[in-house]
């Protein structure tokens, strides 16, 4: 279970001090898919930095199954459990994507239980395992390879943000997939995803609404979903060009 | 055939993976003599008549079988300069193993320049495996000065890889290639240098024939006080094409100079060069940490992947 108490992050920039992320304290459950939604800017991406350890808060508290972690390095909370899928999934010139898989692992894995990640995100992993995380695979390999890892690991907690950023609308279905099926492998551990598409917050436990750094909304995906349709922390993953827009 | 002490044996398993006697045709030098010699049906290697090295003749159609030809200097301040002639006949398809260790624990510096000369048949092919590697804690320098010249006639093939990853104080490296019509030239080269190492690598591939085409791809680290400069230059000469590519990653206070030079007198010449330096982005950094590698680890794989 991870916890967030009254975690509050400011950063300073040209325009001075600016608060990102104002006093937000929320629970994932155990065994659950919580969905943290919201309009751009509103801070999501860096609560799950937070989380992960990238950004240290100003104020507040983490807390992993009972335990502070907020002053942990991004090193001693991956070993507690906590996992992080980039939205921009970082490239590597000369690792391969199987050397990527056994390091988020943490063991030797052999060649074929390296590749049954990579069919569990739709990667033929035989044409996979030996490539290059580098610039030759495209947005949607690396974002697919990018929860291989993820899963490869295993942990307690699983941030993903922003999972169907910059991926084309062909792969985006094939993920809700992967993500409806670890929704039903889940079993104790928990899920947090930044994401406001529709398809997401659909399969969610709980949803949260994050707007201007604060928890605008937060509880079961029947009470919040219905009024967030139609605004834009639940949008579709294409809407067609409206007749007066194309004027 | 002289016997080789622990430390011989350790540098030979470093530069050339021998951990026996190897198969096929083999030259150990040892401290400036040979420690072991052994001829085939279709390699023959024989001494050149003034001792300044040996003259390797591939016959022509041979395939499938290798030569082995690593040199190890343990004695302190010892120079040599040894000339390798590789003769590879039409038509043949050899692997060819150099590389040379030093162990320098004694005050005078150790040194070995290897010229090394192929002579690429029409169709002939060949795989060049070359690593270098200096052990020892005196304060003798181990130095290594390989000049490499590549003759290929039409239609040859020749991959040439060339590893310098630890321990060489000083390397100043020149390789220089003609290639005729058809002839293929790929070059991997991979090097890091640590401490005050000083690395230089040149090279000139002239393309002088149509159809021909040369890839010359260079992956560096450097580390701690250590130089590097990187200069390839391709001359193409006729319808051919050709890619240098520098990719490197700066450490600590490591300076890299890259030069990449391209040079095309045909209208069909087709040249490309890339060049890239740059510190190890933080964001890789972070990527590994989150798999629950410190900093350190982290940095370690991603050189290892890097030079892979």
């Amino acid at each position: 279970m991870l916890e967030l108490r009254n975690l509050s992050f400011d950063v300073n920039d040209e325009g001075g001090n600016k608060e990102i992320i104002r006093d937000v304290s929320l629970i994932v459950p155990d065994g659950m898919l919580v969905a943290v939604t919201g309009p751009n800017g509103g801070g999501k991406s860096t609560l799950a930095r937070l989380i992960a350890g990238i950004e240290k808060p100003n104020s507040g508290q983490i807390l992993l199954n009972g335990e502070d972690i907020t002053n942990l390095s991004i090193t001693e909370r991956a070993r507690r459990g906590i996992s992080y899928a980039f939205q921009q999934p970082v490239r590597f010139k000369g690792l391969q994507v199987l050397d990527l898989i056994r390091l988020a692992s943490g063991k030797h894995l052999s060649m074929s239980d390296a590749c049954d990640y990579l069919s569990a995100v739709g990667l033929c992993a035989r044409d996979y395992i030996d490539r290059e995380v580098n610039a030759s695979l495209s947005g949607g390999e690396l974002k697919r390879i990018e929860i291989a890892t993820v899963l490869a690991r295993g942990t307690a907690l699983s941030v993903f943000d922003e999972p169907e950023a910059g991926i084309d609308l062909w792969s985006f279905q094939r993920l809700i997939q992967v993500f409806e099926h670890m929704r039903e492998k889940i079993q104790g551990g928990s899920i947090l995803m930044i994401s406001h598409q529709e398809r997401i917050l659909k399969i969610a436990d709980q949803v949260v609404v994050l707007k201007d750094g604060r928890v605008a909304a937060q509880g079961d995906r029947e009470s919040v979903l219905p009024s967030l349709i139609g605004t834009a922390s639940a949008v579709q993953p294409c809407r067609r060009i409206d007749p007066e827009e194309d004027a | 055939m002289i016997q080789l002490d622990p430390i011989q044996k350790r540098l030979l398993m470093e530069v050339a993976d021998l951990h026996k006697v190897p198969e096929g045709a083999f030259n150990i030098r040892a401290n400036g003599q040979s420690a072991g010699r052994v001829s085939t049906a279709n390699i023959d290697i024989t001494p050149k008549a003034d001792g300044s090295g040996l003259d390797i003749r591939i016959k022509p159609g041979t395939k499938n079988e290798s030569v082995h030809i690593p040199v190890v200097l343990t004695k302190s301040g010892l120079t040599e300069v040894v000339y390798n002639d590789f003769y590879v006949g039409e038509g043949a398809d050899v692997i060819i193993v150099a590389g040379c260790g030093i162990d320098n624990c004694g005050t005078g510096d150790s040194r070995h320049d290897g010229i090394h000369r192929f002579y690429m048949g029409k169709g002939s092919s060949a795989k060049y495996v070359e690593k270098h590697y200096g052990s020892g804690d005196g304060s003798g320098k181990r130095i290594l000065n390989p000049v490499t010249e590549v003759y290929m006639e039409e239609d040859s093939s020749l991959e040439m890889e060339m590893v310098q990853i630890k321990g060489v104080d000083d390397t100043d490296r020149v390789t220089r290639a003609e290639l005729a019509a058809g002839a293929r030239l790929v070059v991997r080269e991979r090097l890091m240098t640590h401490g005050d190492q000083r690395a230089i690598s040149a090279y000139v591939v002239d393309l002088n024939g149509d159809g021909s085409s040369a890839d010359v791809v260079s992956r560096s680290v450097a580390r701690d006080n250590s130089y590097q400069k990187f200069d390839a230059k391709l001359v193409g000469s006729a319808r051919c094409s050709g890619h240098t590519e520098c990719d490197s990653i700066i450490m600590d206070n490591g300076r890299i100079l890259a030069v990449p030079g391209l040079e095309a007198n045909d209208v069909d010449a087709a040249l490309v060069h890339e060049a890239a330096i740059g510190k190890i982005a933080g964001d890789q950094l972070i990527k590994l940490m989150t798999l629950g590698l410190t900093e350190q680890e982290a940095e370690e794989q991603i050189i290892n992947g890097f030079l892979k």
